[in-house]
């Protein structure tokens, strides 16, 4: 009697199960393949529209298959002079670009770890206040004092320099605040152990704190970086040479010949340009990801 | 090797909070030296002091025939073992051992040599390329020993150096380290809030309590004559019994009227604490006290009767071959089992 | 500050220094001159200035364009927060749910918080182009007439949809953390005491990840208002026109394009006051968090 029971509701569990489960699993993977497939599509039609002449874009908009121009597009949009601009290829915008987010990012964690070090790890008297002076920076946006940023930069002759380009960008504290953190949580025994051990504050520095931030180090070289390469508001208006453009400087450039619409833009070049202008974050971010959002994950709490 | 000399150290942090009261002792070189007390009492305090990583509010600190009140940590010649071992994580055994060498410019050669010797003391000679992450919780502790022994500092400090092991671990290690200190024959101070860990390893305790120190005394001394109610209850398991009690007349008598023997009170008279160790009665039917046994606790080579004496807690420890039964019984006292205290603050009467 | 801190007086003032130096240069002498400017009009011809009080701000108050702009820029920002917070709610949940190819819609589904906003926008002029767009053809096949940069509420939903669809990342990756950080023995209890799915969601699951959406609703709003600049810039291709403007780009044109040092100055004066009141509620929150954990 005990036994046909069992054995009833076990067979019933059993396919019950099994059928819910199966249009449970499928309807979370349709869910997951629309939204990958809406993050992907867009970008895959820019570069398959990267493979076309122009005068195909102009007719049929953008493609979803792919053409013949593919090497010529992005050789052009790499190597030729004046396509959307006047004077410069887009290997000087790469390079540009690579510029400012290698500048920006280091510039920005040797400057943040110093300070986070001297915050932490010092008896320093005014080392609230400096925190606090510091920490202010993280309230207001480059974009909401703009204007008398651009005028202080103009009044220090710094327009249409790499200083001007990447220093004011580093007047804001995330990596102060994220290293502070991490800092914070170090044992505090080890600075006593290093202590006794004869480490001075130079010594500990170099031999112990860096290497325990290494992973720190990464997530936030790679969280800079993306931001860096990504600036467009401040290079728009403190680069007006051309020699100076970054790539999301050069969109501009393009959008404007769409806007103007007197002659046909190259629009195979604009869209290689675009994918230019992504792929080394986007590269960055894929393979670097578990770091990456690590960084993203800590700093901003 | 040097000896440890505290005159008048007081300790108030910033915050305005007396961590330690002045405190005057001094440490014979070669000995160990156990700090015990409850958690937040000072022992940190006093030991970090030592160590030079707190700063000393008042007093002076020696080692050996050197005031150190002023000295950088890294030049009082000491070492430290940490409660959570303070291994630097990114470095191998043999770097974190050798570390501090490398810091006072010692050849390469010379530290490779003193990190195997100390390896190979500690058992550590196959671990010495692992990372502390690969190392087991004992193992570490053997690597953090072994950063103090390469230095052959003055003077050990060791900060609950074993809170962070199993039970059994604790016991193998306890009985490590004493032997290695016997053997270096160095200083050592030891901070524990394990009464059995100062029991066992010290050649002289320190209790303290609120920041102040109640005793220093030889494990012997500490147990047989504890030097206030504190010290008794705290040191010894299972702990002490306490019993209120009046003094006069020449004698001591419980609530209830029972009068309890071997109670010298020197012309003390009023209220006192009576003390007396649960090892330290026997049941026996001529005894002169009446115990009420609640509850039987076996423990294997000991039996604990807990229960009642003139309406208040106490306890026996009894052999476990001698039987036991909740209910009344007599008690009769060991020699010299009774401990008079002053009944407001504790102190030793007599 | 760590109990054994180093006692050094001058080397941490020589390590705070380049941080306090470029803070103090561009960021505290520009704030302090946007609040100075914002009292002043300033002659259009470069010559001199005069104080004029609080006109700056009532000029704000009467100016049809910064209603305009600041009335969009509210439904912009509760369109954006919504949209970009409930579908990335929807995927991480789902991304946390499944077993086989986890990584993969991970790596999918974040990817995108990498290509600068203008490039989304620039994505965005290709696919809403009035006469070459692939969704304007789309639509145009159901007999809608999409004209970007001439309709305001066209213009307006292109800016939303690319703004919502670059952000996605961002939420995912911190809704999806916040949803591996739920203990797993709190899932299985509820597991145990619920057999619903959907209403173990919202008993449990949306409960614990209150913190991470509160978070993010703050991370939301400033990004609405600030970081979709290059989305609104390639959007109206760089003329403002009749087109919809957040206050930020307001700020940016009649700064730039319009020389009103005063009007643009009062402008940032009120941004920051509006980031100010929302870094005091996201830190009143934040307080009470720190003490229930
Ligand atoms: N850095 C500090 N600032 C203020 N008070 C402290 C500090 N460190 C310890 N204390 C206080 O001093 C007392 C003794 O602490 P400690 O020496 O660490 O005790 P323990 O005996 O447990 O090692 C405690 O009450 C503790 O709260
Ligand atoms: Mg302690």
């Amino acid at each position: 009697m005990a036994d046909i029971t069992q054995t009833r509701v076990q067979a019933t569990t059993r396919t019950t199960t099994r059928k819910r489960i199966r249009w449970d699993h499928i309807a979370d993977h349709a869910i997951l393949i629309a939204g990958a497939l809406l993050m992907l599509v867009p970008v895959y039609m820019v570069f398959a529209t990267s493979s076309w002449d122009p005068i195909t874009i102009h007719r049929e908009g953008m493609q979803f298959g792919f053409g013949d121009r593919l090497a010529e597009n992005y050789d052009a949009a790499l190597f030729e002079y004046g396509g959307f601009t006047d004077s410069v290829n887009g290997m000087t915008m790469l390079a540009n670009s690579l510029i400012l987010g290698l500048g920006f990012a280091i510039g920005k964690i040797i400057v943040g770890m110093m300070a986070a070090y001297a915050i932490v790890y010092f008896r320093l008297k005014f080392a609230t206040l400096a925190f606090w002076m510091i920490f202010t920076t993280l309230l207001l946006p480059l974009e909401v004092r703009i204007l008398p940023s651009y005028e202080v930069i103009s009044w220090m002759n710094l327009g249409n320099t790499y200083t001007g380009l990447i220093v004011p960008l580093i007047a804001s504290a995330t990596a102060t605040f994220f290293f502070r953190q991490f800092f914070r949580s170090v044992p505090e025994e080890l600075i006593e152990a290093a202590r006794i051990d004869g480490a001075g504050p130079v010594k500990f520095f170099i031999d112990i704190l860096v290497p325990l931030s290494k992973t720190m180090i990464a997530a936030m070289f790679i969280i800079m970086f993306v931001f860096g390469w990504n600036q467009y508001l401040w290079p728009t208006l403190i680069t007006t040479d051309e020699s100076l453009f970054t790539l999301v400087r050069g969109i501009r450039q393009i959008v404007q010949s769409y806007a103007d619409g007197s002659e046909t833009p190259d629009y195979g070049q604009a869209a290689a340009l675009a994918i230019i202008a992504m792929t080394p974050p986007v590269l960055i971010v894929v393979f670097f990801q578990s770091w990456f959002v690590k960084g993203l994950t800590e700093s901003d709490k | 090797m040097a000896q440890v000399t505290l005159n008048k150290v007081r300790k108030v942090y910033p915050n305005g909070a007396e961590a330690l009261e002045p405190s005057t002792f001094t440490i014979p070189d070669g000995e160990l030296c156990v700090l015990v007390g409850p958690s937040g009492c000072g022992k940190s305090t006093m030991l970090r002091m030592v160590a030079g990583l707190e700063d000393v509010t008042e007093g002076e600190i020696s080692i050996g025939d050197r005031v150190v009140n002023d000295i950088d940590p890294a030049d009082r010649n000491i070492a430290m073992v940490f409660q959570n071992y303070a291994l630097y994580p990114h470095m191998t055994v043999a770097r974190n051992m050798g570390y501090g060498l490398k810091n006072r410019g010692m050849d390469k050669g010379q530290i490779a040599e003193k990190v195997r010797e100390a390896a190979q003391m500690l058992n550590l000679t196959e671990f010495l390329d692992r990372k502390p992450s690969q190392l087991s919780g004992g193992q570490r502790q053997r690597v953090a020993m072994g950063r103090a022994i390469v230095r052959e500092p003055d003077l050990f400090l060791f900060d609950e150096p074993l809170s962070n092991l199993d039970a059994k671990l604790r016991n193998q290690m306890r009985i490590e380290i004493r032997a290695l200190q016997r053997r270096l024959g160095t200083t050592a101070m030891y901070v524990t809030h394990d009464q059995v860990e100062a029991m066992t390893m010290a050649d002289r305790i320190i209790v303290l309590s609120n920041g102040h120190i109640e005793q220093i005394g030889t494990p012997a001394e500490i147990y047989s004559n504890p030097a206030s109610t504190f010290v008794a209850a705290f040191m010894g398991a299972p702990p002490m019994n306490l019993l209120n009690a009046e003094a006069g007349q020449g004698r001591v008598t419980l609530p209830g009227g029972e009068i309890v023997p071997q109670a010298g009170v020197n012309g003390h008279a009023g209220a006192v604490t009576v003390g007396i160790r649960p090892e330290d009665v026997m049941p026996s039917p001529q005894g002169d006290l009446t115990f009420n046994v609640d509850i039987i606790e076996e423990l294997g080579a000991q039996r604990l009767l807990h229960g009642q004496m003139a309406g208040q807690a106490f306890s026996v420890a009894v052999p476990k071959d001698q039987e036991a039964a909740t209910g009344e019984m007599r008690l009769a006292l060991k020699p010299g089992a009774v401990h008079l205290f002053d009944a407001d603050e504790g102190r030793r009467l007599g | 500050m760590k109990r054994a801190a180093f006692g050094h007086i001058g080397f941490p003032i020589l390590l705070l220094l380049p941080q306090l130096a470029i803070i103090a240069i561009f960021f505290y002498w520009p704030a302090a001159y946007a609040v100075e400017s914002s009292f002043y009009l300033q002659d259009p011809f470069g010559f001199g200035e005069t104080f004029v009080g609080f006109d700056n701000y009532t000029r704000l108050t009467n100016s049809t364009n910064y209603i305009n702009a600041l009335n969009f820029t509210v439904v912009f920002t509760l369109l954006v927060t919504f949209f970009s917070l409930g579908i990335a709610l929807l995927l991480a949940v789902k991304a946390d749910k499944v077993i086989r190819g986890a990584k993969t819609y991970r790596t999918l589904l974040m990817w995108v918080y990498a290509i600068a906003p203008p490039v989304a926008g620039l994505i965005g002029v290709m696919l809403f182009d009035q006469s070459r767009g692939t969704i304007t053809q789309v639509l145009a096949s159901f007999g809608y007439d999409f004209r970007l940069g001439v309709n305001y509420w066209d213009t307006a939903a292109a800016m939303i949809t690319v703004s919502v669809w670059k952000q996605i990342p961002v939420n995912f990756i911190f809704f999806l953390s916040g949803l591996q950080a739920i203990p797993r023995s709190v899932r299985e209890a509820a597991m145990i005491d619920n057999r619903s799915g959907t209403s173990r969601f919202w008993d449990i699951t949306f409960p614990l990840l209150a913190p991470t959406g509160f978070f993010l609703l703050i991370i939301n709003i400033t990004y609405s208002l600030f970081d979709t600049f290059g989305i609104v810039d390639t959007i109206v291709k760089g003329e403002p026109g009749n087109n919809p403007l957040t206050l930020v780009y307001r700020v940016y044109v009649d700064g730039f394009r319009g020389g009103d040092l005063g009007g643009s100055s009062a402008q940032s004066v009120v941004l920051m006051i509006l980031v100010l009141i929302l870094t005091i509620v996201q830190f009143r929150f934040l307080e009470r968090r720190i003490h229930y954990t």
